[in-house]
């Protein structure tokens, strides 16, 4: 296929081929063509079908704001829906298809749509699928899901890589067109540190499209010229590719740049895309201005598009849409267009200019006072009606139409931090409003600056007022300077289907519709028409459905006001908001000091907020995870098992006011707790709810060791610097987190201290006289390695922990483990270690659910009153207190084989079951391979006084009752005799 | 966001957790006779304001630091950043 | 002399070493840390011990000092010590001799792991990683920071030399996501 619309120029590499598939044929195309200038050239304009109508589309734009040409990119996982052909950077080997037509573009089933358009008119989904009720989810949500959207995603994840990354910078310049080159061009002269972004690959935005001179150099070659300058400076960042998606608070913009969608394949490593979070001092927004349509008779055939982007698709990518085109204006910009395309070759049919005034032209046809009234073409272009200012008509033959109804200004991120735009009467558009962003100014087009001079003198002042900088500027070239001639004009009369907003299929009807269907907001009428809504968000629509809206109700535009732009600017993937935050990477995994001596063992891991914990070992045979923790349960009870419990949170606390400290962050007291001992500690939030519980270890007169729950390590930290630096600002106390520090071990069982004792320096006397129940000091293990020992239980054996620096750790397990050979010793997992907790009676995450005071755990008599402490006084609330208030309990099931289950709620024995009767809940429930039985945690009303029970635990969602009987929650050894042997 | 923190300079509101009304700090008497009331006042009454508001933001990517500042609800301006123990202190807070 | 073998952050036996493009990642357990806090009311005297055992004033903020024993700014008068692991295992017990009562002293020698990034492009790298803003950032500089959620000091020796502290236990994701920068950034 040959490129049969190529034209002359450009800046395209003509002496290297590129080849690439749409639609499964074969084209080529030049490196620094886009997918659409690619297409173009080769006599390709119809692209795709439009979403409700299934109408042929072509290409409207040649940049962001496209609402028709949209493809499927890629294949396979990397397949990309609804990508806009306008800004795929040609690469070798690209594939693209059309979306949205069914069997093929060129006959699509679904056209059927077309000719009942009358039945899908605004708000037709509402009307449409009111009633049967039933029918909305078996039927209607069905079919409109299959028949709605444009492409369809690949339903594999995605392959590639993207990044996040941080930059700062006194000047971010948005938009690197005149404006913005002259901005960078002066404030990088002036020594500030500028991030200059685009989101084209080419900086130059308009310079590039255009013929005219600058100073002595073509348009294109001055933005070469200074982009060159602008890369030799060390304090410039250039950011091609770059989209600044969004203004937020104090300065800071989100920006995507495409690091690696122009490339056939990415690098090993690289990312397909970044998304910059900037911190600027001052930004200068020199987004520029888009052009916009006008409405009338079957306005979007393949072949329709803005002049603008015509021009674009001449000047910068030597293509044509056809080599016969016509131009449809209302202002002088659309005149520069026929020029430019007469110059490349192309036959100008005719201007058809709106105004009377219309300048004329020597070299082709201008018709004063005309319109364009329909067109013909069912795929492509190919005629156009003009009415003539006569009255009569007209029959324009041509492939190609340009429309130019004026420019918008880019205002979108002027209006991010809810600023409004205000209306320009001589520009007939929105122009950005004084509520700026923090920081923000605004240059050039998108200021409603429209020449080509004043864009860079408006640049360059901008950048030196944004950095109040006082001194010359930069000599600016001469440039074009044209004042904007045009007649506003949005639609023309009469019409029955002129398209307002392509890409949702809205017409000029559907607004007025609209409008007398009582939707009378800009707002309103967004959601019910769909104008302005999807990928391009009616940057090519929105003004002039206002525009109707404001004819209809009789008021001005401004009047009518506008909707809100939100971030992002353009579409960005969601992969990119990712980031590397996925898959195992979506939070920071945390491995125990003996992880890997686990792995060896074929430890089954459970994750426990960021940590993983080993849950179970496995040994061979074993072929269900009861089998392992029964037998770890078993083994440690009869012997001595060794668990890693670095998880906990240990927080040293130093100074003299430590102990003071303590009892005001614990409800018990520590002042009187002796060094060389620790105690167990409860924790209340100023409400009186539980908090945390944990122990605090007095190593010294003014430093102790606190754990906390593993869980709630990260906020107790918080809570006490918040205790300490707002609530006791005088307190000399010092806080530091080691929970890293040390790897601590839990080594519980009968055999315990036989144990350690082989590892335990002889120095140190372990024995029950020297080293009780609760005792804790710094000791030496293995010949002299700084060790920490604590004689605390949470299983209800006689145990301990032993903490050495955590680079010993898996030595230190390594070496238990071998020491204990032969007491048969037996490492256990979490939920080995939840057994026996239970088993024991303690309360954990499980009871401590934010929901739970002391006096419902049992411990209502640690609440010291004879102290102020955190919670203290609100813990008393009459409700709180009342006597029927729950009461942690042990369940047991009457038949020791029923299943107890967390969640389900106790019923009296007799009379109905019923939230009305509800008499508490199961907080935990495990099986307890000591007592051969099933058994649970549990609170019930007044549940203390209720021991020896019979309840019936019911779980109506599945269906379940079991009859249980209320126990004490201590299980195993109740008088404790075996923790303090 | 940024927060302007009085020793770090300006860093990014996402180093911070937020906590809420700096009225926190100014926890009351327990032996005071109305305890109850004003406990009960102080954990569960605040005020909503539409403009200036104080508050407490802990800096817990970074040194540590609570500070007191003080935000305006409608704009986000942020007017002052105080480390919360000086506050505190001239609140009247000591041990 | 114990005979318990210790294993890097990482789980080796060695420092783990990584070189892609100009820049070298190396695990740096060979050290020793302390942290050093204030007693109330003994700020001047605690700072003038430190200077003492650093051999250089007290840094202050957001800046780190010294030469065989280094001190950086971890908080209102809070610093963290950092010396040879061979030379200083007991630096905790040395700083707390040094300093008595004015400051409490903890030892943090375990609770962190180091990676060392050296050659030229590092910023380039650390932009991916972290918010601090690198153009103020000198040879003297310590700040504390959130790298891929974890929380971390970034401190710059040299332009062509950095250290990264992040908690021990999250070692393999804090170098997971150093590599994958610099494979990005590279």
């Amino acid at each position: 296929m040959t490129q049969s619309n190529r034209l002359g120029g450009g800046q395209i590499d003509r002496n290297t081929s590129l080849t690439f598939r749409f639609d499964n044929r074969s084209y080529t195309a030049h490196p620094g063509d886009t997918l659409a200038s690619a297409l173009l050239a080769n006599d390709v304009r119809l692209i795709g079908r439009s979403f409700k109508y299934h109408r042929p589309r072509g290409l409207l734009t040649a940049g962001s704001e496209e609402p028709n040409g949209m493809v499927e990119l890629r294949t396979g996982a990397r397949k990309e829906p609804n990508t806009r052909a306008t800004t795929i950077e040609m690469f070798d080997g690209l594939e693209a298809r059309s979306q949205n037509r069914w069997p093929s573009l060129k006959f699509d089933a679904l056209a059927v749509n077309d000719l009942f358009s009358n039945f899908l008119s605004a708000g037709f989904y509402y009307k449409t699928f009111m009633w049967p009720a039933a029918f909305w989810e078996k039927l209607y949500e069905p079919m409109i899901r299959r028949a709605a959207g444009l492409g369809s995603l690949s339903m594999e994840d995605d392959p590639d890589e993207y990044d996040k990354g941080f930059r700062h910078c006194d000047l971010l310049i948005i938009g690197a067109g005149p404006a913005g080159l002259m901005a960078a061009l002066t404030a990088g002269r002036a020594g500030a540190d500028v991030i200059l972004a685009d989101e084209d690959f080419a900086l130059g935005g308009r310079l590039n499209s255009e013929s005219f001179a600058v100073g002595d150099h073509s348009a294109p070659d001055w933005a070469a010229q200074v982009v060159a300058e602008l890369s030799s400076m060390p304090n410039v960042r250039l950011m091609p590719r770059t989209t600044v998606i969004g203004a937020f608070d104090h300065g800071i913009y989100g920006a995507v740049e495409r690091t690696g969608d122009h490339l056939p394949t990415l690098p090993d490593g690289k990312p397909r895309q970044i998304l910059w979070r900037i911190y600027t001092q001052k930004a200068l927004l020199c987004a520029g201005a888009t052009e916009r349509p006008i409405a009338f008779e079957n306005n979007d055939r393949p072949g329709i598009m803005m002049a603008s982007a015509m021009r674009t698709y001449a000047n910068r990518f030597a293509a044509t849409p056809s080599q016969r085109v016509a131009i449809f204006t209302n202002n002088d910009d659309g005149h520069r267009t026929a020029a430019d395309l007469h110059t490349k070759g192309v036959k100008i049919a005719a201007v058809v200019d709106v105004r009377e005034d219309a300048p004329g032209s020597y070299d082709y046809e201008v018709l004063k006072g005309a319109q364009v009234t329909d067109t013909k073409g069912r795929l492509g272009l190919t005629f156009v009606e003009v009415t003539l200012s006569d009255g009569s008509s007209r029959t324009l033959d041509c492939g190609a139409l340009g429309v130019s109804g004026g420019w918008n200004p880019n205002v979108h991120l002027t209006c991010h931090q809810r600023g409004r735009p205000v209306w320009n009467d001589d520009l007939a558009a929105f122009v950005p409003g004084a509520d700026l962003p923090v920081g923000l100014s605004v240059a050039g087009a998108a200021n409603g600056v429209m020449t080509t001079y004043g864009a860079l003198k408006s640049g360059a002042e901008g950048a030196a007022e944004a950095l109040e900088r006082k001194g010359a500027l930069p000599d600016l070239p001469e440039a074009e300077d044209a004042p904007v001639k045009q007649k506003p004009f949005w639609y023309v009369e009469g019409c029955k289907r002129a398209w307002v907003d392509q890409q949702n299929d809205v017409t000029v009807k559907d607004v007025k519709l609209s409008y007398q269907e009582g939707f009378r907001s800009v707002e309103h009428l967004k959601r019910y028409t769909t104008l302005g809504m999807a990928t391009d968000q009616g940057k090519t629509s929105n003004i002039t459905g206002l525009a109707i809206m404001a004819e209809v109700a009789g008021k001005s535009i401004p009047e009518v006001g506008t909707t809100i732009f939100r971030p992002p600017y353009t579409p960005i993937p969601i992969a990119t908001f990712a980031g590397r935050m996925k898959g195992q990477e979506f939070h920071p995994t945390r491995l125990t000091p003996s992880h890997y001596w686990a792995k060896e063992r074929g430890a089954v891991f459970v994750e426990a907020g960021n940590w993983l914990r080993a849950q179970w070992f496995p040994l061979p045979g074993e072929t269900h995870w009861r089998q392992s923790v029964d037998r770890e349960v078993r083994e440690t009870r009869a012997s001595v098992g060794v668990c890693d419990c670095t998880t906990l949170g240990k927080i040293d606390v130093q100074g003299t006011d430590a102990a003071e400290f303590l009892n005001r962050i614990y409800a018990n007291g520590f002042a009187k707790l002796p060094v060389g001992k620790t105690r167990y500690g409860l924790m209340l939030r100023e409400d009186g709810m539980v908090m945390d519980d944990g122990t605090a270890a007095r190593m010294a007169e003014d430093h102790f060791v606190v754990t906390t729950t593993t869980a709630n390590a990260v906020s107790v930290y918080r809570h006490m610097e918040f205790v300490r630096q707002c609530l006791y600002p005088d307190m000399d106390v010092q806080l530091i987190s080691t929970t890293e520090a040390w790897a601590q071990f839990a080594v519980a069982g009968p055999n315990a201290r036989k144990l350690l004792q082989k590892i335990v320096d002889p120095e140190f006397d372990l024995s029950n006289e020297a080293f009780p129940f609760m005792a804790c000091g710094n000791i030496t293990v293995c010949g002299g390695l700084r060790a920490r020992l604590f004689r605390i239980s949470f299983s209800g054996e006689l145990a301990y922990e032993i903490a050495v620096p955590s680079r010993y750790g898996d030595a230190l397990m390594r070496r238990l483990m071998a020491e204990g050979e032969e007491f048969n010793v037996v490492p256990y997992g979490t939920e080995a270690l939840g057994v026996m907790r239970v088993e024991k009676g303690h309360a954990a995450g499980n009871e401590l659910n934010g929901t739970t005071t002391a006096l419902n755990l049992g411990l209502g008599k640690m609440v010291s009153k004879k102290k102020d402490s955190i919670g203290s006084v609100l813990s008393e609330r009459e409700a709180l207190v009342e006597p029927d208030v729950l009461r942690l309990v042990g369940i047991k099931p009457v038949q020791p084989e029923d299943k107890i289950t967390a969640g389900g709620h106790l019923m009296n024995a007799d009379g109905p079951v019923d939230a009305a009767n509800d008499q508490g809940y199961v907080t935990s429930a495990v099986y307890s391979p000591i007592l051969n039985s099933n058994i649970g945690l549990g609170l019930v009303k007044n549940g203390a006084e209720r021991l020896g029970e019979k309840m019936r635990l019911v779980s109506p969602l599945t269906d379940l009752t079991v009859e249980v009987e209320l126990v004490s929650a201590h299980f195993v050894d109740p008088e404790g005799e075996r923790l303090r042997a | 966001m940024i927060i302007n923190h009085p020793l770090l300079g300006p860093r990014d509101a996402s180093e911070f957790t937020y906590l809420g009304d700096a009225s926190l700090i100014d926890r009351p008497d327990w032996q005071a006779e109305n305890a109850s009331e004003a406990f009960y006042e102080y954990g569960y009454l605040r005020d909503n304001p539409a403009g200036e508001h104080q508050e407490l933001w802990y800096h817990e990517a970074g040194d540590r630091s609570w500070l007191v500042v003080t935000r305006n609800t409608l704009t986000h301006e942020i007017s002052k950043v105080e480390l919360a123990r000086d506050v505190a202190r001239a609140r009247g807070r000591s041990k | 002399m114990h005979d318990l073998v210790a294993i890097t952050a990482l789980g080796g036996t060695e420092p783990r070493v990584d070189t892609i493009g100009s820049v070298t990642c190396t695990e740096v357990p060979g050290v020793a840390l302390a942290s050093v806090a204030s007693r109330m009311g003994k700020e001047g005297k605690s700072a003038k011990a430190l200077a003492k055992l650093i051999d250089a004033p007290a840094p202050e903020v957001g800046r780190w000092a010294g030469a065989s024993i280094c001190a950086f700014w971890a908080g209102v008068d809070q610093w963290m010590l950092e010396a040879s692991f061979d030379t200083h295992e007991d630096l905790a017990d040395q700083a707390k001799k040094a300093l008595g009562d004015a400051a409490s002293v903890t030892e943090q020698t375990d609770g962190w792991t180091r990676f060392d990034l050296t050659g030229t492009g590092i910023p380039s790298v650390l932009e991916l990683l972290c918010q601090l803003d690198l153009r103020k950032i000198t040879d003297d500089s310590a700040a504390r920071c959130a790298i891929h959620h974890i929380g971390c000091f970034v401190l710059c020796r040299t332009s062509e030399s950095y250290s990264i502290y992040g908690p021990r236990s999250s070692a393999g994701s804090l170098h997971h996501a150093v590599m994958t920068a610099m494979r990005s950034a590279l």
